[in-house]
Formats: C-alpha cells, sequence, structure tokens
C-alpha cells in the first residue's frame, strides 16, 4: 500500500471543520461602482425566494435607486448606535446578528474598520466570527483592499487605501464571484452619476476612475480571481490525495530589515510564493545596530514580521554575524531556499563604496540561487531609525583615567627603551592601551585614547621630540598611519566588544529561561506554577504579568500575578476569555479587543489551551516587540510543559488511589461474601440434610444437624451486626456511652457466655486483686473483647490454651489476649487492624476475619484506649500471638470520680 | 438395587460443613472419613482407598488443589470438589488438575448426592473399551465411528465427531475449554476457546440441540461443557 497517496490528514480535516463553518461568498470588484451590493442583494433575494432565511446586517445602498429597490423585502437588522467624536455612527450589530441566527447574513463592504469600542477592530473578524457560529456570509470587497495588492494598487491609483482586508480572510472564502464590468462602462455609469451623487462624480472621475487605472485594476481583480481558482484546485488535489504539489521544490526567502519597505518587501515575496507554489520565511537579522534602533523602528520590525505570519510566511529572527550577505545565504543553503527576496534602498554612492552593499555582496556569492532584488525608494529624509554608531556615550571618568595613565606609563617606559635600544615602531605600545579602552569602555572612550595615543606618539617619539612640531615627512606619513590603525584598530575591539555584549545577552536569556525551567520542575501545585510564571515574565520582560487558568467549573480565574493583587478590568478578562477560547492572542496590541488593558496569549499544550498569560505595563502606548512575544511564548511553553506535568502527576495519583480503592473494593467483597458464605453453606447444608435424608438418621445425629445449623445461624448474626457496627463506626456517628465497669467481674461473666463458640479451647485467665474500675462503654468492650476472643480460637489450633491477663501498671492497665497459634508474620503485625487485612487471604482463611480485629480497635480507640498485636517471643517458648488493649490513665476511675475526664 | 457399602472421604476444615456432609453421606449408605487438611487428607486418600472423595480447596494447611494433584499421581478415585460461587478460575484449575465435578458453596444435600451419583457412574463408562453412549435418542458408537439420532445417522465433520467423542466418554463430568481443546486441537492456546465455541454451535445444530435447554450438551458458563447424562 502506498502511504503517500493517501489524503493529507490536514487538509480533509480543514474540510471537515469548513463544512461545520458557516460559508462564506465575496462579491469580488475592481473598484467600487461596478456592483457589487446589487449583485449580492440579487443573490440574497434569489435565496430567500428559495425559503432561505436570509438576513442583511449591514448594506451599504450609497443612495443608488435599483439597489434601494433590490433591499426592500429583505429583513433589515437595525445598527448599532456608536458615539463617535461628537457624531453618532451606525456600526454593525454583531451580537444582535449571533442571536438572530439566519441561515444566511449580508455583510456589505468587508474591509470596514469599526468604530473603536467594538469587540472586533474590523468588520471581516465580525465575518469570522459569524462564520465560526455556523452563519453563511455575502460580503463585498474590492480588490484594493486586499492586503497584498495594497502596494500594488497604491502604486497604479496613487491613492493609499488604509482599510485592508488579510489575504487569508480571502483564501479561506467559499466561494469569490467576480463582479466584471468594463472600463469604458464604469465610466458611463460614473458620469451617469449612479455611484458617486452630486458632483463627487467629477472629481472622481479625474483622480481615480481614469481608464489605464480601471484597466490595470480590472487585471488585478482578474488575475486574483485566477490565482483563487488555481488555489481551489490545488486544495481539491490535497483532499483527493494527489501530491506533487511542491513538485517545483521552490522555497522562497525575504530579508526584512528596519526599513519601512520591508513590508512591500513581504508582500512580494507572498505573491512570489503563491505564484511558485511555494512555502516561504521571513528573516530578520539581528545586527548590532538593532539594539541601537529607537521604538518606531522596532514596532516596524515587529509589525512586519507579524504581517508576513499573518500572510502565512513562517518567520524567523537570527543573530547576525560579520557579513549579512553569508548569513543569509547561510540560511538559505541550510533550509533549501531556491529564491531570495531582498530589497534595496537607494543610497548615496559614497555610503556603499563605504560601507558596500549587501545585495551585491548577495549575488556575487548566490551561485544556484535566484536573487529577486526589488528597488527600494530612499529612506525619507528626516527619519533617523538607529542611533548613530558614533554617538557619543562618554563611559565614566575612570576610563579617562586609566588611559592617560597607560599612555603615560608606555611614554615613559619607551621613552627610556628607547634611550637604550632604538626601536623604529614603537608606535606600536600604544595599541594595547587603546584596544584596552576599546574592550572595557566602548567606543568614545577608545576614540579619544587614540587620539591622545597619536598625541602622545607625536610629542614623545618623533623628532624633534617633546614638542608637538613633525619635522620629516617621513614622520608625518608614520604618525598618520598609526592614527588610521589606532581607530580602526579600536572599531574593531568595540565591534568585538558588542558581539561579546549581545552573546552574553542572549546566553543570559538562555540561561534564565533554563533556571526557570528547572524551577518549574520542583513545582507540584498549580498555584504555584501560576504565580511562578507570571513573576518570571515580570523579571524578564520588565512588565506586569498575570496567569490565569480555568477553575473546576471551566471559568476562567486568576491564579498567579506580579506584582501581587492584580485586578482584571471586564475588558481584561473578556480578552483573557478569547485568547482562553479561541487559543489566539487577545487585547492590547492584538487583533481582538485592543481596548483592554493588557495583552493576553495563550499557553499552549498537545491537548489544547490550559492557562494565559496577560502583560502589561503602565504606558498608554504599550506593546511588546517580536522578539518579547517570543520570549513569552518560549515561557509560556516552558509554563504548558509545567502544566502537563502537575496534572499528569495529579491523574497518576488519582489512579493510584483508584487503584487502592478497587483492591480494597475486592477483597472487601471477597470477605464479605466468604463470610457470608460459609455459615450459609452450614446452614443449608444441615437443613437439606435433615429434609432429605432425615428418615435414615438417628434422632442424635438430626439433633446435632439442626444444632449446627443454629451454632451457624448465629455466627451469621454475629457477622451481619459486625458489618453494621463497622458502618457506624465508618460514618463516624460512634459515641461512646461510658460508664464506670468492672474489668475483672466483666471479663469474667463474658467468658462464660461465650463458652460455647470458644470450642475445644481452654481459656485461662490472670486477674491482679485490686484493678480498679475503668470508663468504659460496656456493649463496646464486649464487642472489643469478643472480636479479640473469637479471632483467637479461630486462628490456632483446636485444643490449644488461650490466657486473659490483666495487669497494672504504674499509669496505665493492660489487657492482654494470648494465644499459642502460629503468631502473626512480621510484616503483617503493622496490618493486622486494617479493615479487611486478613493473614491469609481468599478462600483459605477462616469465616469471620477481616473485620474483627478492625472493629475492635476502631471501637477502643473510640473509647480513648489502644490495641496493639505482637507475637510471643524470648521467655513465651512455643510462640503465638499477643493482642494487648491499654487503658491509659483517664481511662482509669479514680476514687470519688463520678465523670470522665474530658479528653 | 442393593449396593456394596462404599467408602467417602470428607476433606473440610468447617466443622459445620464437615458435619452435614458426613450425616448426609451416612444417611445414603456411605461409611464416611473425615479430615480436615491436606496433609490428613492426603493420608487417609492414600491408604484407606475410598470409593470417592469430596474436597474443599480452601484448607488451612495449604491449598486442596495440592491434595488432588498428589492424589492423581497414583489413584482414579472420583473427585468431587467444593468452592466458592465467584470461583472461576479455581474451579477450572480443579477440573484440570482431574477432579470429576464441582458443587459450588452454599449447596443442598440433594445436589451433592446427585453429582456424586454422576460422578461415580462416570467412571464404569470409561472402564469399557467398546464404549457406547446412549441417552435421549442419541447413539455415539466410538468403535464404528457412528453417530444416530433416533436411528438415523448424524453427519458430523471430523473436528466434530472429535469434539462429541470427548464429551460421550466423559458423559457427566465437566470437561473445561482446555481439556477438549488439548484432545481435539493439540497445541491451542485457552485463547482459541472461540473455535470450540463455533464447532459446539454447529455440533448443536445438527443434534437438534439449544444452549437454552439442552438435552446432550450443556455449557457450563466460564469453565467448559458437559454430556448430559439420561
Amino acid at each position: 500500500m502506498n502511504d503517500d497517496a493517501r489524503p493529507d490528514p490536514d487538509a480533509l480535516l480543514a474540510h471537515a471543520l469548513a463544512e461545520q463553518r458557516g460559508k462564506l461568498k465575496i462579491f469580488l470588484g475592481m473598484a467600487p461602482g461596478v456592483g457589487k451590493t446589487f449583485e449580492m442583494l440579487t443573490a440574497a433575494r434569489k435565496k430567500q425566494q428559495d425559503g432561505l432565511d436570509v438576513v442583511a446586517g449591514i448594506v451599504e445602498t450609497h443612495g443608488r435607486r435599483e439597489t434601494m429597490a433590490l433591499v426592500e423585502g429583505l429583513e433589515i437588522l437595525p445598527r448599532r448606535i456608536v458615539p463617535y467624536e461628537g457624531r453618532e455612527l451606525g456600526e454593525f450589530d454583531l451580537d444582535a446578528m449571533l442571536l438572530r441566527r439566519p441561515k444566511i447574513a449580508l455583510i456589505d463592504e468587508l474591509a470596514h474598520t469599526n468604530a473603536s469600542g467594538s469587540r472586533h477592530p474590523k468588520r471581516y473578524q465580525d465575518v469570522e466570527e459569524l462564520l465560526d457560529n455556523g452563519i453563511d456570509v455575502y460580503t463585498t470587497l474590492n480588490v484594493q483592499h486586499v492586503e497584498s495588492l495594497n502596494d500594488v494598487v497604491a502604486s497604479i491609483t496613487r491613492v493609499r487605501v488604509r482599510e485592508t482586508v488579510p489575504d487569508d480572510v480571502l483564501d479561506a472564502a467559499d466561494e469569490i464571484e467576480l463582479i466584471d464590468l468594463t472600463p469604458i462602462e464604469l465610466i458611463e455609469r460614473l458620469k451617469e452619476g449612479k455611484v458617486y451623487g452630486g458632483d463627487g462624480g467629477e472629481r472622481a472621475l479625474q483622480n481615480y476612475f481614469t481608464p489605464a487605472n480601471l484597466t490595470a485594476l480590472r487585471e488585478l481583480a482578474l488575475r486574483r480571481t485566477a490565482e483563487r481558482v488555481d488555489d481551489q484546485l490545488q486544495q481539491h488535489r490535497l483532499r483527493q490525495g494527489i501530491r506533487d504539489i511542491w513538485a517545483a521544490g521552490e522555497n522562497v526567502l525575504v530579508c526584512i530589515n528596519e526599513s519601512p519597505h520591508s513590508e512591500q518587501l513581504v508582500r512580494a515575496a507572498r505573491r512570489l510564493a503563491d505564484r511558485l507554489n511555494a512555502p516561504w520565511t521571513a528573516l530578520y537579522l539581528e545586527t548590532e545596530r538593532a539594539h541601537r534602533l529607537n521604538e518606531t523602528a522596532r514596532d516596524r520590525v515587529a509589525a512586519t514580521l507579524r504581517l508576513a505570519e499573518e500572510l502565512g510566511a513562517e518567520t524567523r529572527t537570527l543573530p547576525a554575524r560579520i557579513d549579512l550577505a553569508d548569513d543569509m545565504l547561510d540560511y538559505a543553503r541550510e533550509h533549501n531556499v531556491t529564491q531570495i527576496v531582498i530589497g534595496k534602498s537607494r543610497r548615496p554612492r559614497w555610503f556603499e563604496w563605504l560601507h558596500g552593499s549587501v545585495v551585491d555582496s548577495l549575488v556575487r556569492k548566490a551561485a544556484g540561487l535566484t536573487v529577486v532584488v526589488i528597488a527600494e525608494a530612499a529612506e525619507a529624509p528626516g527619519e533617523k531609525l538607529a542611533a548613530s554608531p558614533l554617538q557619543f556615550d562618554a563611559g565614566p571618568p575612570r576610563a579617562y583615567a586609566e588611559s592617560l595613565a597607560g599612555l603615560a606609563g608606555v611614554s615613559v617606559l619607551g621613552y627610556f627603551v628607547d634611550q637604550i635600544i632604538n626601536i623604529p615602531n614603537i608606535s606600536l605600545a600604544y595599541l594595547p592601551v587603546i584596544l584596552s579602552a576599546a574592550i572595557r569602555y566602548g567606543q568614545t572612550p577608545a576614540l579619544i585614547t587614540a587620539l591622545l595615543a597619536t598625541v602622545a606618539y607625536n610629542f614623545c617619539f618623533t623628532e624633534p621630540i617633546f614638542t608637538m612640531h613633525i619635522a620629516s615627512a617621513e614622520n608625518i606619513v608614520a604618525l598618520a598611519f598609526f592614527g588610521i590603525i589606532a581607530v580602526l584598530a579600536s572599531r574593531l575591539a568595540v565591534r568585538l566588544r558588542e558581539q561579546t555584549l549581545l552573546a552574553r545577552a542572549q546566553a543570559d536569556a538562555t540561561a534564565t529561561l533554563l533556571a526557570f525551567a528547572r524551577r518549574m520542575a520542583g513545582i507540584r501545585k498549580l498555584d504555584e506554577l501560576s504565580a511562578t510564571t507570571a513573576q518570571e515574565i515580570r523579571n524578564l520582560l520588565r512588565v506586569d504579568a498575570v496567569v490565569l487558568m480555568p477553575d473546576a467549573a471551566g471559568r476562567l480565574a486568576m491564579r498567579g500575578s506580579a506584582p501581587a493583587a492584580a485586578l482584571l478590568s471586564e475588558a481584561d478578562l473578556a480578552a483573557a476569555q478569547w485568547a482562553f477560547e479561541k487559543a489566539q492572542a487577545a487585547g492590547r496590541g492584538s487583533e481582538t479587543l485592543p481596548g483592554a488593558k493588557r495583552l493576553f496569549l495563550p499557553v499552549r499544550t498537545a491537548n489544547g489551551v490550559v492557562a494565559v498569560m496577560g502583560v502589561s505595563r503602565e504606558e498608554a502606548e504599550f506593546q511588546i516587540s517580536a522578539a518579547q512575544r517570543r520570549l513569552l511564548e518560549s515561557i509560556g511553553d516552558l509554563a504548558a510543559v509545567g502544566v502537563e506535568r502537575v496534572r499528569l502527576a495529579k491523574d497518576v495519583d488519582q489512579a493510584k488511589v483508584a487503584a487502592d480503592q478497587e483492591r480494597l473494593r475486592a477483597s472487601m467483597l471477597t470477605a464479605v461474601s466468604h463470610d457470608l458464605r460459609t455459615p450459609l453453606a452450614g446452614i443449608l447444608g444441615a437443613l437439606s440434610s435433615v429434609r432429605a435424608y432425615g428418615a435414615q438418621m438417628p434422632a442424635a445425629e438430626r439433633d446435632a444437624l439442626l444444632l449446627g445449623a443454629e451454632d451457624e445461624t448465629q455466627r451469621l448474626a454475629r457477622f451481619v451486626s459486625n458489618l453494621l457496627d463497622l458502618t457506624r463506626l465508618d460514618a463516624g456517628a460512634l459515641v461512646p456511652k461510658t460508664e464506670t465497669m468492672q474489668l475483672a467481674e466483666f471479663t469474667r461473666s463474658l467468658l462464660q457466655r461465650l463458652k460455647g463458640s470458644m470450642g475445644a479451647h481452654p481459656v485461662s485467665l490472670k486477674l491482679p486483686q485490686d484493678l480498679p474500675a475503668l470508663w468504659l462503654d460496656p456493649a463496646l468492650f464486649e464487642h472489643v473483647l469478643t472480636n479479640l476472643l473469637d479471632n483467637a480460637a479461630k486462628y490456632t489450633p483446636e485444643g490449644s490454651e488461650i490466657e486473659v491477663i490483666a495487669q497494672r501498671h504504674r499509669f496505665t492497665i493492660t489487657l492482654e489476649v494470648r494465644d499459642r497459634g502460629p503468631g502473626i508474620p512480621p510484616d503483617e503485625l503493622g496490618k493486622i487492624f486494617d479493615l479487611f487485612h486478613r493473614v491469609r487471604q481468599g478462600d483459605k482463611a477462616r469465616a469471620g476475619t477481616g473485620l474483627g480485629l478492625a472493629i475492635a480497635r476502631g471501637f477502643m480507640q473510640a473509647m480513648g484506649g489502644s490495641i496493639k498485636a505482637r507475637n510471643r517471643k524470648g521467655e513465651d517458648e512455643g510462640g503465638g500471638a499477643v493482642f494487648e488493649i491499654e487503658f491509659p490513665a483517664r481511662l482509669i476511675v479514680l476514687r470519688g470520680q463520678t465523670e470522665i475526664p474530658p479528653i | 438395587m442393593s449396593h456394596s457399602r462404599r467408602l467417602a472421604l470428607i476433606v473440610e476444615d468447617e466443622p459445620a460443613i464437615r458435619r452435614f456432609l458426613r450425616a448426609t453421606l451416612v444417611a445414603n449408605g456411605y461409611e464416611v472419613l473425615e479430615a480436615a487438611t491436606v496433609h490428613a487428607g492426603l493420608t487417609l486418600a492414600l491408604g484407606e482407598s475410598p470409593d470417592v472423595v469430596v474436597l474443599d480447596l480452601g484448607l488451612p494447611d495449604g491449598d486442596g488443589l495440592d491434595l488432588l494433584k498428589t492424589l492423581r499421581l497414583s489413584s482414579s478415585v472420583p473427585v468431587l470438589v467444593l468452592s466458592a460461587r465467584d470461583a472461576e478460575s479455581a474451579k477450572v484449575a480443579a477440573l484440570d488438575a482431574g477432579a470429576d465435578d464441582y458443587v459450588t458453596k452454599p449447596f443442598g444435600a440433594d445436589e451433592l448426592m446427585a453429582r456424586l451419583r454422576v460422578a461415580l457412574r462416570h467412571r464404569v463408562q470409561l472402564s469399557g473399551d467398546a464404549f457406547r453412549y446412549e441417552a435421549n435418542g442419541l447413539v455415539v458408537d466410538v468403535v464404528r465411528r457412528a453417530v444416530t439420532l433416533r436411528g438415523e445417522a448424524v453427519h458430523l465433520s471430523p473436528k466434530e465427531y472429535a469434539i462429541l467423542e470427548q464429551l460421550a466418554r466423559h458423559a457427566g463430568k465437566v470437561l473445561t475449554h482446555k481439556h477438549l481443546l488439548d484432545k481435539v486441537w493439540p497445541g491451542a492456546t485457552e485463547a482459541d476457546a472461540q473455535y470450540l465455541r463455533v464447532y459446539v454451535r454447529q455440533l448443536r445444530q445438527k443434534l437438534g440441540d439449544t444452549a437454552d435447554t439442552p438435552h446432550f450438551i450443556a455449557t457450563e458458563s466460564g469453565v467448559g461443557y458437559r454430556m448430559l447424562v439420561g
């Protein structure tokens, strides 16, 4: 069987999910006015006539007559009124639609941005939610709003639309209907005033709706739809198990940086990857410059990476080494990349000549790879993304003191050495001082030291010495070269220092995570785990953190926070809930509920979301960078492993308890059924025997049988009463009715009564004369002693002696029952009083055990005494077991005492 | 019918049960020997050559099964085992070790005597060479390998016949799954008991028998099968 030809399970799963989801139909147009809304309404009317439940959520008729006519007869959902800057906006009412639950919802203008305060910032997210709830949606969209076409459209029309819809939404649509109109016809309609009322049409005609623009837009729309058809074919092939989709083996890599044009690169890469049917990756190389980037630039990198992710790329951030081109190529070769997309900025010639060009270097080295270079516009003037590498960070005064001392030392030493042996290149002696300053204190101190070294060299070593004059041209050249070497060497050392610092920072982060992972490994409780995680997030990211987990009822509750005692607002809770349910980021800086104070990220395990982490900072514009977010996700992953481990441990514990209970239940069943069955067998046998064969028996034999049946019945009754006692003990309902009792007298009369059931065992009684009275419940104590004697009689050979011995000790009194049986195996001594424990298990055990000792101990404890078991040894040759009841001092009745003292 | 006095050995540790066993057997004309331990039971069984042994499995100084195994090394005396209701595996082990039948506690005197009679008759049948089973119109002639039901020949496959012959030879005795498998499918394990079930079903069909109201083959659930006698 060929496994490869099997349908991809993921594709089938996605297909199955899509079948539960609502269906999305997009009416795509090249420009406003082509009749998308009209077509949508027409289609909706047709469905309505077919008997389907259609509700219009949002329909923008723009006052067009034909369109308005179509709306009539459709149920229209009232808009939600949102106050906005003094005006009132009518927004789509998502909750009302969810409540109304029609089969098909009409939502015009997919690219619309919702008024702030709405659940989702974008309308397409509203639509997603409708689809998730199984409602079919008809919607309209113009091609310029498609995310990946945004730039292209802007370059054609010179109008940039801010409202975009991610390509994912288009890709996920079940149907896309292209509403096509020739440019001439559209312009005609515009002139007739059918698109814009008033003179809006005239203005639009001149700026936007030129035949050239429209033709280009139309081509875009047609091509996008064609791609989509291609995509559907591909999906179909995947579902059918037709492989070889990546036949070309293409793999696209796009390298981005902090430039605003990176977004354009990402879009271009996406289009390229789409056309090639190839997977693609966005790579960001973190150079030392990355650490000097200002906040705007950092956010832009994060946004670009996020955009790439949204467009379906994998994203990677790697630290750069010396040569960016080498880094890119290494990555490309390791990951079988076939095409590299890179931007080329328009920089002055001299800049490139000085710094070299990554693109040139890449093209030169990229043998066998396709390099797609996309020219960028010049960097916007005035925009400074990174602090200058020559920034003035003076460093501590100590740096200069050390440098001056070093230079002076070298100068003096060099002077004297020079007197003795003439060294031609004594200037080299200054380099260690410069390098030391560079490595230890950075850029500025190093440069100044280099300058000072040049001066010192001039002063001390060039003729005429001890002046700043330079006599010979030879020396001028030497000095100049020394200056250059000094500066270059210091630059090199500084770069080394920065890389070391960067590596150390990364090592620190790794070490911190590792330490965190270790700490997590020792945690056994979810609350502790949550608190540790929150603390860790706070330490690493310098933000306030909370961790939420579902409680027993499945509702999210805060389980840990740093700093302690954080409060969650309604909006925060809603965002957390969303993040938990949808396994997506929500809250501040995300696409869902951005009004919340915190950003929430799900903590995922293989079994789904187990917790939510929330981070915040007391800043209005709080956002976390991509790197921070990744760090946060790593912490989340570790926390997830921790949660999983704690849960597994709990499951194992529960399983163990359950197994113990099961074992106890089984042994209880065996014990109870054996103890019930044995007397029953005797009774049934005796009675049936007398009935069937009584006539053939002598009278004495018959009587003996009946007497036996009677004894067995009593035994059964005793067992049943033991069972009842046990339930009383179990339920904790046992309250002893204590009274003063003479132990000697009581024991004697009990033995008298038990004579019959002690069989052939002779019982000897040893009681001292002066035994005081005891506080005991006579009924319970009778059970205790009876069970002990019963036990002794049952477990010992017939005819062996049983002794009952009372003894007075200094503070206590003991009563022992000693037998001459086989004794108790040493490892059983501790368990012998456990419920249903039998020294010899199963059918072989004598009836009536398993409960007696447990009951004896339970009753004795209830009365305030105790029972122990031991084996006879030493002077007691011949072996046997001893059960010792101990009455502590408080059970001994003092003279004149009438009440038992409280415990 | 007058029969010579038979000697029965009771091995049971519960005095009450021992007492009624003795009374019942004596009333039915047996002479009775009693033992309460494995050791005493084995001594009497080997020394006195009883005609039948009633054996309890749970004994204070060991397992009745051990007694049975030792006894079977030198004796084929019919052995009736007393066992607990919920110990199916113990019954099977006892039957495999050579017990002739079992009685589940608690049991009545009538049931005990019925089982004893069958066990004794069964001995008689095995002793004949040219063995012939005949009951309820079914005749199994081992010499001719012929099976007839109310005078008409019944056609059986070799396996079906092998099973029927085993059951008929031990008519009245419970044969465990293992015993039948060993005889009919040498090398089969207990996990193959479903083959047996299939063949027994076919066999019953050909004999016009049903599992619910059997005339010939009775199911002893969890243990095996038994050919009914008369």
